[in-house]
């Protein structure tokens, strides 16, 4: 019950954030909620018996993809505000 | 009224999808069993790795093709700008980057090894290396990169070349990368091993190549 219970909230934190950062109108929040997607992800793979898939989804998706963004937007800023 | 009807359409598609979700049949093919009898001949114990250098090891070989293939296409865009330090010059965070720094290379060598008998492997040692670089290129204690010169060149191709080389040398012998036996645990870990140094630089070269410092902001 308490694992189906953490399953169920896991689903619908990961739709959630999907749906979030796809929706949300400020570029500095969407990344934010996609760096919070990734982690939910590897929770996702660790609940399905997949650690390998975990693993290479908090080192690469979440983590370097996050950082990749952040930069990005970051650099997108300072070009924008030089104008 | 269109919106409604819009919605109305995904919802049912929604469900349609979830309820063929539910009632898949069984695998048309299940790989489980060759691949757990096999397992003593691939030269690692953990199914994964075993999939993905030995059974797979073509997959993995084009992945790896790929992944430089995309550090290639940003050097196009990148420029001879001047790359500097990130101003961040925060005590703070200077010395947790320090500390952290040799904990992840810990971990990085852990996982390359652990990756013959439990999960880890390649892949995630080296974007645990990759982030150690990008972190300390966050704080300020490692500027962007220029273009690459020739070690830093070797080192990005290196995984690769070995990989190409060792897939080469199996074709004398049979097929393209068909290990034998007796030599398959440490072909992979020395594929393993070159690998993780070449897709850290690589996956570090995606942040650090791109990452000018334009100014301050």
């Amino acid at each position: 019950m308490m694992t189906f219970a953490f399953d169920l909230l896991l689903a619908l934190s990961l739709l959630w954030s999907g749906w979030r950062a796809l929706t949300t109108r400020r570029l500095d929040r969407a990344i934010v909620l996609f760096i919070a997607f990734g982690l939910l992800m590897t929770l996702a793979w660790a609940r399905l018996a997949a650690p390998d898939i975990a693993l290479a989804e908090a080192a690469i998706g979440a983590g370097l993809t996050g950082a990749l963004l952040l930069d990005a937007y970051g650099a997108i800023r300072r070009r924008s505000d030089r104008t | 009224m269109k919106r409604l009807a819009v919605t109305a359409l995904a919802t049912g598609f929604a469900v349609v999808l979830v309820e063929a979700m539910l009632n898949l049949g069984p695998a048309a093919i299940d790989l489980r069993i060759p691949v757990r009898e096999n397992l003593a001949e691939s030269g690692v114990s953990h199914a994964v790795t075993a999939v993905l250098l030995n059974y797979r090891g073509y997959d993995t070989l084009l992945e790896v093709a790929v992944l430089l293939l995309a550090l290639v296409a940003v050097l196009t865009v990148t420029d001879e700008a001047d790359v500097a330090f990130p101003h961040m010059e925060h005590p703070v965070l200077q010395t947790l980057a320090r500390l952290a720094t040799p904990l992840m290379t810990v971990v990085a060598v852990y996982l390359l090894w652990a990756g013959a008998f439990r999960p880890g492997g390649a892949f995630q040692a080296g974007s645990v290396l990759a982030a150690a670089a990008v972190l300390l290129h966050l704080v300020g204690l490692l500027p962007g990169w220029r273009s690459p010169r020739l070690p830093l060149r070797l080192g990005l191709v290196a995984g690769l070349l070995t990989f190409l080389a060792v897939a080469t040398a199996m074709l004398a012998r049979g097929a393209l990368l068909e290990y034998p036996p007796s030599m398959a645990g440490g072909l992979i870990l020395l594929i393993e091993s070159v690998l993780t140094v070449s897709l850290a630089l690589i996956l570090a070269g995606l942040f650090l190549l791109l990452s000018r410092d334009e100014g301050p902001s």
